[in-house]
């Protein structure tokens, strides 16, 4: 089918919302909108970062999951304890197939769990002692970390803990740096609170260690920040920085190291992939340091071509001949991605909803393959994502904040994509409707899906999931075509 | 055998709801009451008189000890003192770090679980901390837990004001529980009148003043000896005095839900017995300097 028009998608936005009661459909018809290009300001049409309308269901994890889960989980030698019960622990662990090379347990963490494991004692009497203890045991079975990082869960804030005192002392004794992270699950609406704290604890007890002490950097030294390795995005991305003659001195997080951090108030130029997770820490670097920003775009190579064009505007001509000879370089290869691809996929319509930039940043990768995205939409987002999503998208795409598990499966009913992009918890909902789903968070174990290396891997895995044979196998014989409308309103 | 009564005792910090607790449970069992006191203050000295200790090993800190309190027995938390008594303190952190809410709560869900209220239980009383400042320390008061409590109070303006904020607090339980206001005890701190405005006081929240307890310093020569005035000199007037109120309570038949007061209205009522000043508004937001301005 093709695209609605504009009265069309705003009509179908009136009918999903009809079902609630009133003061929920006041609300959540503030977070839906049909896109309008001449509007450049999202404010004027959109609302987000506000608290979910209880009762629905939604997957914005909490204030820890964007700390633990997102920005420390992949910096592979600090080693990050989680701080209260269990089970924060445990499921905030390695599920984020953020890449790293190095040995686990030996000088790589991310995939091993560290706990204070905390019991009603450590409630009633306080965890102090007990995190101190833990650190000493860390220090002693793993003594090659180079840092560590507190990950408060819920009790730590409730009871008033002196996490910043331990850390401090602590780190007296055993000559490492080590991180009080106040990300107490509770606190905002969802995890994008988490990396806010996260990036304002880097700020406060890491990136000034080494105030005065760097050495000059070169002149072209480069960071990359908001790159979380999933399936090996930062190292495809990394490469191609390099080839073209940058000189990356870190990444962060996604595969990347304290010394990395503490380094990168050096470079010339942030390179910021994901906004939402770290523009905090790039703006700050910016003021203090005068280090200019840049987000970037490596899905797809027509994104990735201009991105590598404005990345090298910041520098001289080697970089900027660089540039064009590392775009020229992939062409060919690019081109007969395409040529394979496009044919299998061109028209193809895709709906999105995902989180920190992939709604928009996807989309020159989709049209590449000549497919068109018809629906995007953040879980956690804030107006500043959706003011960089507007002019991405078409007009009178349909644009979701934080949708409801109903929102989100009445529009994929009624607009019948080819293809649906989120998570792990929309996946089989999807699939059980017959309706081709990649998994866009951590790229359905798959990936890498970032730099010219990732398009091949992306372009192949969209057609694997959108001209699967198995989409016209959902009737069994005797159940088609007769039955099947009936059985379709039924379902 | 007669229905197990559960109290609670509330009242502002040091207004001698401990000592007073343990003197009119001293009294319940030398009438032949069977009595479990339970004290659920992070200091734990609900009990030392009725066991002559400096204070009980409490229930979390045993937790503590012993890893969890699932790892706990019964007999490990409690104590028998004077008159058969038993005695658990729920115990908590020292001042300023961790939660000692959570830890009522942890040390009465284990009493509740290991049966520590068993049929032969005439009593149970909570001797909880001054203030409600959290669902903590109104775990005593919840659904199936207290349903009878005493506020102990005297003449003095700030504990009338704790005890019309605690029966604020009971409102909100008696709402939704069986819990009932069950009267004031007036531990006398010799004010004037002290008597007339707490039971002025306590005609207003809708309940009685159970008793007037009045000021006498063997309460304090039993206590340096960590004993209650009925086991240190059964023969004072005192002692009569708790015997009294222990009778009250045993034959006390008026639960009420509050009728808490507003703010103006408890401050006419101290107005009206000449322990508030009548507030002069012209004053209100002056300066020293500025006040001597306008004398002079």
């Amino acid at each position: 089918m093709s695209l609605l028009n504009r009265e069309e998608a705003e009509a179908l936005i009136q009918e999903v919302l009809e079902v609630y009661p009133e003061k929920a459909k006041k609300d959540r018809a503030k977070h839906l909108m049909v896109n309008d290009k001449a509007i450049t300001q999202s404010k004027k049409c959109i609302t987000s970062n506000r608290k979910s309308v209880p009762g629905v269901m939604t997957q914005r994890g909490c204030a820890y999951a964007g700390a633990r889960g997102v920005v420390w989980g992949p910096f592979k030698d600090i080693i990050a304890i989680s701080h209260g019960p269990i089970g924060c622990g445990q499921y905030s662990r390695g599920g984020r197939r953020n890449y790293f090379a190095g040995t686990s347990g030996i000088d790589s963490f991310c995939d091993v769990m560290f706990s204070s494991d905390f019991q009603e004692k450590d409630v009633v009497f306080g965890g102090d002692k007990k995190l101190a203890k833990l650190i000493d045991e860390v220090e002693g079975l793993f003594p090659l970390s180079k840092a560590l990082s507190v990950q408060s869960e819920c009790p730590i804030g409730l009871i008033g803990d002196d996490i910043e005192a331990v850390s401090k002392k602590k780190a007296a004794e055993i000559g490492k740096t080590i991180v009080p992270v106040r990300c107490e699950g509770f606190r905002g609406v969802s995890q994008s609170l988490g990396h806010h704290i996260s990036n304002d604890a880097i700020r406060d007890w890491i990136i000034s260690n080494r105030d005065g002490k760097l050495e000059p950097g070169g002149p072209y030294d480069v960071a990359i920040l908001g790159d979380y390795n999933i399936g090996g995005d930062a190292w495809a991305s990394r490469i191609l920085l390099e080839e073209m003659g940058l000189n990356v001195v870190a990444q962060w997080s996604g595969d990347g190291t304290i010394a990395e951090i503490e380094n990168t108030p050096k470079v010339k130029l942030n390179l910021l992939h994901c906004y939402r997770s770290m523009n905090y820490i790039a703006r700050h670097m910016e003021e203090k340091y005068g280090i200019p920003w840049l987000e970037y775009n490596f899905f797809g190579p027509s994104k990735i071509a201009a991105s590598l064009r404005e990345i090298a505007s910041h520098f001289d001509d080697t970089i900027k001949e660089g540039a064009e000879r590392v775009i020229a370089k992939y062409k060919p290869a690019m081109d007969a991605i395409i040529a394979k691809f496009r044919p299998r996929l061109e028209g193809k319509k895709v709906m999105l909803y995902v989180g920190g930039l992939r709604p928009r940043h996807t989309v020159g990768a989709y049209e590449d393959l000549g497919m068109e995205v018809i629906g995007a939409g953040y879980e956690f987002a804030h107006n500043d994502d959706y003011d960089r999503t507007m002019h991405d998208l078409k007009d009178t795409t349909l644009i979701y904040d934080d949708a409801t598990g109903y929102e989100l499966e009445e529009f994929v009913r009624q607009l019948k994509p080819d293809l649906v992009g989120s998570g792990i918890k929309e996946k089989y909902t999807f699939h059980k409707m017959g309706v081709p789903f990649r998994q866009l968070h951590s790229w359905d174990y798959s990936g890498p899906y970032h730099g010219f290396d990732g398009f091949a891997v992306f372009a192949r895995d969209m057609d694997m999931a959108v001209n699967n044979p198995c989409w016209t196998l959902f009737k069994a014989p005797w159940q088609k075509p007769a039955e099947s409308t009936a059985e379709a309103e039924a379902a | 055998m007669a229905k197990l009564r559960q109290a609670a005792i509330y009242g502002k910090g040091g207004i001698g709801k401990s000592t007073t607790t343990q003197n009119l449970v001293a009294a319940l069992a030398e009438a032949g009451q069977k009595v479990m006191i339970v004290g659920c203050d992070p200091k734990a000295d609900s009990t030392r008189l009725i066991l002559h200790s400096k204070a009980q090993t409490t229930v979390m800190h045993l937790a503590a000890e012993a890893g969890s309190v699932e790892d706990l027995e019964l007999e490990d938390v409690l104590a028998v003192g004077y008159g058969g008594v038993k005695c658990v303190e729920s115990g908590g952190p020292e001042p300023g770090v961790g939660c000692a809410g959570r830890g009522v709560i942890t040390a009465i869900n284990f009493l509740e679980e290991e049966g520590a209220y068993d049929e032969e239980l005439n009593f149970v009383f909570y001797d909880v901390l001054g203030d409600v400042v959290c669902g903590g320390f109104a775990m005593p008061i919840r659904e199936n837990k207290a349903q009878e409590i005493y506020i102990v109070c005297s003449g003095e303006m700030m504990a009338m004001y704790a005890a019309n904020n605690i029966a604020k607090g009971i409102v909100k339980y008696a709402n939704s529980g069986s819990v009932r206001l069950a009267g004031l005890i007036c531990n006398s701190r010799k004010t004037d009148r002290e008597d007339e405005l707490i039971m002025a006081l306590a005609a207003k929240l809708g309940t009685q003043m159970i008793h007037f307890v009045p000021r006498d310093n063997v309460v304090q020569h039993a206590e340096i000896r960590r004993m209650t005035v009925i086991e240190y000199d059964p023969n004072c007037g005192q002692a009569d005095e708790y015997r009294a109120l222990a009778r009250k309570i045993m034959d006390n038949k008026l639960f009420v839900i509050p009728t808490p007061l507003e703010m103006e209205e408890l401050e006419d009522l101290l107005m009206e017995f000449g322990i508030m000043e009548v507030e002069d508004e012209t004053i209100i937001g002056k300066t020293a300097a500025e006040l001597a301005a306008e004398a002079a």
